[in-house]
């Protein structure tokens, strides 16, 4: 496998009035053609705006971008947007967590469909419509004939989601990035958009990103998973590596505050203490130090670097668990 | 899908809350009615906590507004401690509400964003006139200490600089100012990271044994209901297809909607590899339902029985109640 899209050592950050805002601290990640790669930390980890950073979408006089991001070779953080605009849909392609403001609310979608069609490919207006059509039916829309004369209002959050989705792949890209794509979403509906992606994903053969808050959700979809905290990457490993011998007290501590079917009544969940640091202020030490249950003063004082375990298990942490195991 | 039926609901006397063929409708740009809550019964007793889950659109956020009073309902009783708030209008009705309060899914917008924290956990009891100024002061402190927030630090901020968990704790406090003995928890999580979920279940879980209160909890997600629930009721497209305990529900559930919402929670464990998603397609339009059974259209069990006649609830094995004409072994 080769890797298609990188980031190198990516850093993100905002002039705030309060001071320099880290949004994302140096992050390495790869992903190789056709794998699936989950994102997940909490809200403010740094997860979206690393992807809009990568894609070009972050830019302004507030915004410092660092490192690099290499789709297939070529650099995207110096492209101009004009330049980067070119890959949208045809390389890359984006789906968002909210589809009623992804989608314009007062055109029909058959219209807003058709071109994207019209104008990155060249199509004619017919020839649009028949492929709007189909990309519809893969998405497994019932009735796209009648689909394509509504509006966005007209339809439930998992309908939208799903003509998103459609939309993002109808220019064949090689990387779909989803941004939490189903937490808008009721757990019925979720269940069939992950698996529409995942059927998607081998049908066409693209590298797919899922960002998203919940491990549930990536555990039975992705290849490998990194767990973001605090704009930096604290584990990365195989998916099954990641649950069977999780190394990052962050990562357990996640894993633990997902209510489970199979708790019984009257457990008391298992909450993470406090919240992520404040991006604006300077911290020493391990970022999540100040909420782990295993930290010491070593941990207070010095910043752990992410090390491979030996085994192409990375993880950010003084004390791993699972040692000796 | 079914439902209805009162076979589930326990004796009147033990009833703190007790809804009875409760019917809430909202009128259709079409001129005709579309029903939210199709003739759906439960009742509550004193120190319980019973969740409503479903899909968007089954009407679980109707019958919390229903319950409310927040929402005109078009027939079917809603009795407090005896009182049918049906039946109550203005200064009555305002009068009763303080025995019953209620949490919303999107905290930051449920709080005016004039106002700081102290004042808006502050003002129910204003309103109540309960108090001196120096009593509802410490009262407040009290709260906002009892959800772990220090009101030292957080009292004079507005909503806008927290969190949607911490707004939702601020929620939690200032609905629990008054006392309440029933709090409706519409969705209070389902907009929070799974970290802080977690946080926040745990408090309603502690002001539920600190401050003595009945909860009714409505969500989508079973998951979320588990742990804390004595009594979960799950509705379809209106109606109640199951009312069970949390523990059969999870491990051994009647109703074939109720498996598909059970198999549809994510687990966090590759090993189990990509489920099959049971259900496809989403619930069909409350303005036209199915014949019967509501269900039927999307069951894998559905006969013609099912689309003939509705099924009612009946017990099929104890505390377990359910609304099938073919139901799970």
């Amino acid at each position: 496998m080769t890797d298609l899209f990188s980031l190198r050592d990516l850093k993100v950050t905002f002039a705030t009035k309060r001071g320099t805002l880290n949004a994302v601290r140096g992050v390495t990640l790869h992903v190789a053609e056709g794998e699936c790669l989950g994102i997940v930390g909490e809200s403010g980890s740094g997860k979206t705006v690393m992807w809009r950073a990568a894609m070009g979408l972050l830019r302004g006089k507030r915004v410092t971008r660092g490192g690099s991001v290499t789709l297939n070779g070529t650099e995207l953080l110096t492209m101009t947007a004009k330049e980067v605009r070119q890959l949208w849909g045809t390389q890359i392609a984006m789906v968002f967590q909210d589809p009623m403001t992804a989608l314009n609310p007062v055109r029909r979608i058959g219209s807003q469909f058709s071109e994207a069609l019209i104008k990155r490919l060249g199509m004619s207006k017919d020839d649009a419509a028949a492929r709007t059509l189909e990309l519809l039916r893969l998405v497994r829309m019932p009735e796209p004939e009648r689909l394509v004369r509504k509006y966005p209002h007209q339809l439930s959050g998992g309908m939208r989601q799903r003509v998103m989705i459609a939309m993002a792949i109808a220019c064949n890209p090689k990387v779909l990035l989803a941004d939490e794509p189903t937490t808008a979403l009721d757990v019925t509906v979720q269940a069939q958009v992950l698996e529409l992606l995942s059927d998607l994903r081998e049908k066409l053969g693209m590298a797919m990103v899922i960002v998203t808050h919940d491990l549930g959700i990536v555990a039975g979809h992705s290849d490998r998973i990194a767990v973001l905290y605090a704009g930096e990457v604290v584990e990365l490993a195989t998916t099954a590596a990641l649950f069977a011998n999780t190394r990052m007290p962050y990562t357990e501590a996640l894993l633990n505050s997902i209510p489970k079917l199979t708790d019984t009544s009257g457990t008391r969940m298992r909450a993470i203490p406090g919240s992520p640091p404040d991006p604006v202020s300077v911290t020493t030490g391990c970022f999540f130090a100040p909420r782990c249950n295993y930290a010491t003063d070593r941990c207070r004082n010095e910043h752990p670097e992410l090390v491979d375990g030996g085994d192409g298990h990375l993880y950010r942490c003084f004390f791993p668990l699972g040692k000796g195991k | 899908m079914a439902g209805t039926g009162k076979a589930h609901l326990r004796s009147e006397t033990d009833g703190l809350l007790r809804v009875e063929n409760l019917v809430v409708e909202y009128k259709s740009p079409g001129g005709g009615a579309v029903r939210a809550v199709s003739d759906v019964s439960f009742d509550i007793v004193a120190g319980e906590t019973v969740s409503v889950v479903g899909e968007s659109g089954c009407g679980k956020s109707t019958l919390a507004k229903g319950v409310m009073q927040l929402v005109p309902t078009a027939s079917g009783t809603v009795a407090l401690n005896g009182t049918d708030l049906t039946k109550l209008k203005g200064e009555a009705l305002r009068r009763a509400r303080p025995n019953i309060q209620m949490i919303f899914q999107d905290s930051i917008s449920s709080l005016d964003p004039h106002l700081k924290v102290r004042a808006l956990v502050e003002q129910p009891l204003k309103v109540w006139g309960r108090g001196t100024d120096e009593e509802r002061r410490q009262k407040v402190d009290e709260l906002l200490r009892s959800v772990n927030l220090d009101p030292e630090i957080v009292g004079d901020r507005k909503p806008a600089e927290f969190s949607g968990g911490q707004c939702q704790r601020i929620s939690i406090a200032r609905a629990l100012s008054i006392e309440p003995q029933v709090l409706v928890c519409d969705e209070p999580v389902s907009s929070l990271d799974v970290s802080i979920q977690s946080q926040i279940l745990n408090i309603i879980q502690d002001m539920k044994k600190r401050y003595g209160l009945s909860l009714l909890f409505i969500s989508h997600d079973l998951s979320v209901v588990r742990a804390i629930s004595d009594r979960i009721v799950v509705m379809y497209l209106g109606k109640i297809c199951e009312v069970s305990t949390p523990d059969k529900l999870a491990s051994a559930p009647a109703h074939h909607y109720t498996h598909a919402l059970v198999s549809a929670v994510p687990v966090p464990d590759p090993k189990l590899g990509r489920r099959k998603a049971i259900l496809q397609g989403e619930p069909p339009s409350p303005t036209n339902p199915p014949s019967g059974c509501r269900f039927r259209t999307r069951c894998p069990a559905a006969t013609e029985k099912c689309a003939a006649e509705e099924p009612q609830l009946r017990e099929v094995s104890p505390g377990q109640f359910v609304a099938c004409h073919h139901p799970r072994a």
